[in-house]
């Protein structure tokens, strides 16, 4: 058992932290989120250039031979900066579903466009009813001879408005809520009958409301088996919530040390407020918190790749769990620490909390995920 | 990275389960199984069957008995004894004391003492905690004057674990009352048939008989009690305290009392079926394992960044304060089992003559549940670990 991380992944680690450092100062981000995307067209860039959008893919595919710790290096990097960018979106989300769905000619035409920048992707999935059940799928694909037509509306697309293309599950039979007859379809963001509503998220970032209305795909726009992509799609969702756990972890540590920071500071009643006990527990409570969501990220980011897709789950479920409390308590007690001053919008601590709640609420909080576990056998079996 | 075990941990692991399973006696484990006390022979039936092994002190150096195991097998080894339900080592002995002795004793103190601890001839007690000096150690009164050839030690000692079964007790003692709280203290080897040292038991809100006061009256211990130098006892405390930490999350533990959990809860015991059907207990328990596999990483990550200077690792306050709730937790789990089952007392050590009333296997949850409320007061209380996390990881 070994938790160092190589020369390269500590080089990638430095760079990426570097970056952040210099170009995403809190006052900055203000300016990318104000942009027509939302995001940093010139960072998404710059990324490339570093090979941050290649990093997870195999070098077969167009990539750079990462994996998932590679992933996680860089969105936890991103988590302390409060990045604004599709990374998950793109390299993380679709990226799983290109990787694990896609042909060998597809991902080869696919991959080398995403890590050069030039194709930024949204997943087009939940719809309004669906919640958290990757299997409940509305949106229509039906079989037009030669090509498929899809009809439907899809809800809380992230990045959904800026996507140059969208990955669309569609059911092609059965009914709402089965398991199988769910194809995927790669579809150009702004094709005939494709319209797209973006709106900002609590969270800083971006989604979109996007309606089909007969949207024409051909044979070779579909990804994966054409009935049976639920699986590839489960698989995406749990690397990219041992992403997200990576993410959540670099918010946390960043509110953690803006709050000892803080209470090294402030001052009230002659002292700092550091000096304080109930302070320094709490502060000793948010360690705590902290370090067990980092184990967890650990467990998500090694079983990220597990093929057994139970073992998989059932840790990747433990992962957001723990990520999801530790994420809501790091997140209150910061700015409950900081009084006043986590409050106001202007101060990074508050958006930080907010991005932590916003995770927790991803892919399943973490009440969903300790329901789904009580209902399998024990995680040390 | 890469969080696997290798092949060869792997076949190592294997390998002390197969021991435990073959060699483990059947009474033993069963008591064990269900939370009930083990006897003084117990535990050196089982001590002595490690050490016929070689693997009763197996995190001590080769020449006086250690095994060379890596951290991480160490931590597979406990584990699986944990597991297992094979009875704990008496930590007294073999993480306290012995590696004080073999770390600064003299080489005497070290022949004579080291070769019994690892098989338990020699039963050790802990002299550290006082009536007035609990988290606050250093405020000790125990004192310990030179007379010609011997110590003349005087003072109370309390909360003192298995005292009644104990051949030798370590002691901290002022030597020098005038110098700074910390410098004034020595380490001291007193035999516990030396008259003067008077044992008296204090009975725990579980019912159970574990710890005691020990009176030291005018004790007289030869000049070669002292263990390494006059008033540096304080130093070699911290290192034992050290050590104490390591293992302290007892992951082990925790996992073999889940797995008793749920195999009761699959019992139907009051209502309309066993507690295990009921969703809300299933997420009470799935919410405790998850904390559980967390704090095993957690673990992990400490070990693998173990550092050799013998001061205590301040992520192992972490360890401390989950892996205590985490017991805590799990015993009050198994307690909610048995609902209003739990009710009837029964005395641990069987001082009745009364069959038991409802489940036999009922009557030790809700003691455990008392008597685990301890886990979170010893060792350094919950709230000191927040305190060392609060100075020595967060600088405030």
């Amino acid at each position: 058992m070994d938790f160092e991380l190589s020369g390269e992944q500590q080089m990638l680690r430095d760079n990426v932290a570097r970056l952040m450092k210099d170009r995403y100062g809190f006052e900055a981000r203000k300016g990318y989120q104000a942009s027509p995307h939302g995001w940093s067209d010139a960072l998404w860039r710059e990324y490339a250039d570093m090979g941050l959008l290649g990093a997870p893919f195999a070098e077969d595919d167009g990539g750079f031979g990462g994996g998932a710790v590679e992933t996680m290096i860089v969105m936890e990097e991103f988590g302390k900066a409060l990045a604004l960018e599709p990374y998950l979106q793109t390299i993380v989300l679709c990226g799983a579903l290109i990787k694990h769905g896609a042909s060998s000619e597809k991902r080869a035409e696919l991959i080398g466009k995403i890590a050069a920048g030039e194709l930024r992707l949204s997943f087009a999935h939940t719809e309004r009813q669906s919640g958290y059940d990757l299997n409940d799928v509305g949106l229509t694909a039906r079989n037009d001879g030669a090509s498929f037509l899809l009809s439907g509306e899809k809800g809380l697309i992230g990045q959904g408005d800026s996507a140059d293309t969208l990955i669309v599950s569609a059911r092609l039979s059965g009914d709402r809520r089965d398991r199988r007859g769910i194809g995927l379809f790669l579809v150009d963001a702004n094709a005939q009958g494709v319209t797209r509503r973006g709106y900002p998220t609590q969270d800083g970032q971006r989604a979109a409301e996007i309606a089909f209305a007969n949207v024409r795909a051909e044979p070779q726009d579909v990804l994966g088996e054409l009935e049976g992509a639920l699986p590839v799609i489960e698989r995406a969702v749990d690397e990219t919530i041992a992403a997200l756990s990576a993410e959540a972890v670099g918010a946390m540590s960043e509110a953690l040390s803006m709050t000892v920071e803080y209470m090294k500071t402030r001052k009230q009643f002659g002292v700092t407020i550091g000096s304080f006990q109930a302070l320094q527990h709490r502060a000793a409570d948010m360690t705590v918190a902290l370090e067990q969501a980092r184990s967890m990220m650990y467990l998500a980011t090694m079983m990220a790749g597990e093929e057994d897709a139970n073992e998989r789950a059932k840790s990747i479920s433990a992962a957001k769990v723990q990520i999801g409390r530790s994420a809501r308590f790091v997140g209150q007690q910061a700015v409950q620490i900081h009084g006043g001053i986590g409050m106001t919008y202007e101060y990074k601590v508050g958006h930080l909390f907010k991005r932590l709640t916003m995770i927790d609420a991803a892919y399943g909080d973490a009440d969903l995920h300790v329901r789904r576990l009580a209902d399998q056998g024990s995680l040390f079996a | 990275m890469d969080l696997r075990l290798t092949d060869d941990e792997l076949a190592f692991r294997a390998e002390v389960r197969a021991f435990l399973r073959d060699n483990l006696p059947a009474s033993i484990r069963e008591k064990g199984v269900a939370g009930r006390k083990l006897s003084k022979d117990d535990y050196v039936r089982w001590t002595r069957i490690l050490a016929d092994k070689g693997w009763a002190a197996p995190h001590w150096p080769r020449e006086w008995g250690g095994m060379g195991w890596s951290p991480i097998k160490q931590s597979i080894f406990l584990d699986e004894v944990q597991r297992g339900h094979a009875p704990e080592a008496i930590a007294f002995g073999v993480s306290m004391v012995g590696p004080v002795i073999y770390t600064f004793g003299s080489q005497a103190q070290k022949e004579r003492f080291l070769p019994r601890i690892v098989d338990l001839r020699d039963w050790w007690c802990q002299g550290f905690s006082e009536p007035g000096a609990g988290s606050d150690l250093a405020s000790l009164r125990t004192s310990a004057r030179r007379d010609g050839d011997s110590w003349v030690i005087s003072g109370q000692k309390t909360w003192t674990t298995m005292a009644q079964y104990a051949d030798w007790i370590f002691v901290l003692a002022r030597t020098n009352p005038q110098a700074k709280k910390q410098e004034g203290i020595s380490f001291f080897l007193v035999d516990m048939k030396t008259p003067g040292i008077t044992v008296r038991p204090i009975e725990t809100i579980d019912g159970g008989h574990e710890v005691n006061e020990v009176f030291l009256d005018e004790v007289r211990a030869p000049l070669d009690a002292l263990v390494g130098e006059e008033n540096k006892g304080w130093d070699y405390a911290k290192f034992l305290l050290a050590n104490e930490r390591n293992g302290i999350a007892r992951v082990g533990i925790s996992k073999a009392r889940l797995d008793r959990l749920r195999e009761l809860a699959a019992i139907p015991v009051y209502g309309s079926g066993p507690k295990m059907q009921d969703p809300f207990f299933r997420a009470k328990i799935a919410a405790v394992e998850v904390e559980l596999k967390a704090l095993e990483m957690t673990q992990m990550r400490v070990i693998s960044n173990r550092r050799n200077d013998g001061k205590p690792d301040p992520a192992s306050s972490v360890l401390k304060i989950k892996g205590s709730e985490i017991q805590q937790a799990t015993t009050e789990l198994l307690m909610e089992v048995v609902g209003p089952y739990a009710l009837p007392y029964e005395a641990p050590d069987g001082r009745t003559n009364e069959p038991p009333v409802g489940f036999d296997w009922a009557g030790p949850l809700a003691p455990a549940y008392f008597n685990n409320r301890k886990v979170s007061i010893y060792g350094g209380s919950n709230e000191i670990q927040r305190g060392i996390i609060a100075k020595a990881i967060l600088g405030l």
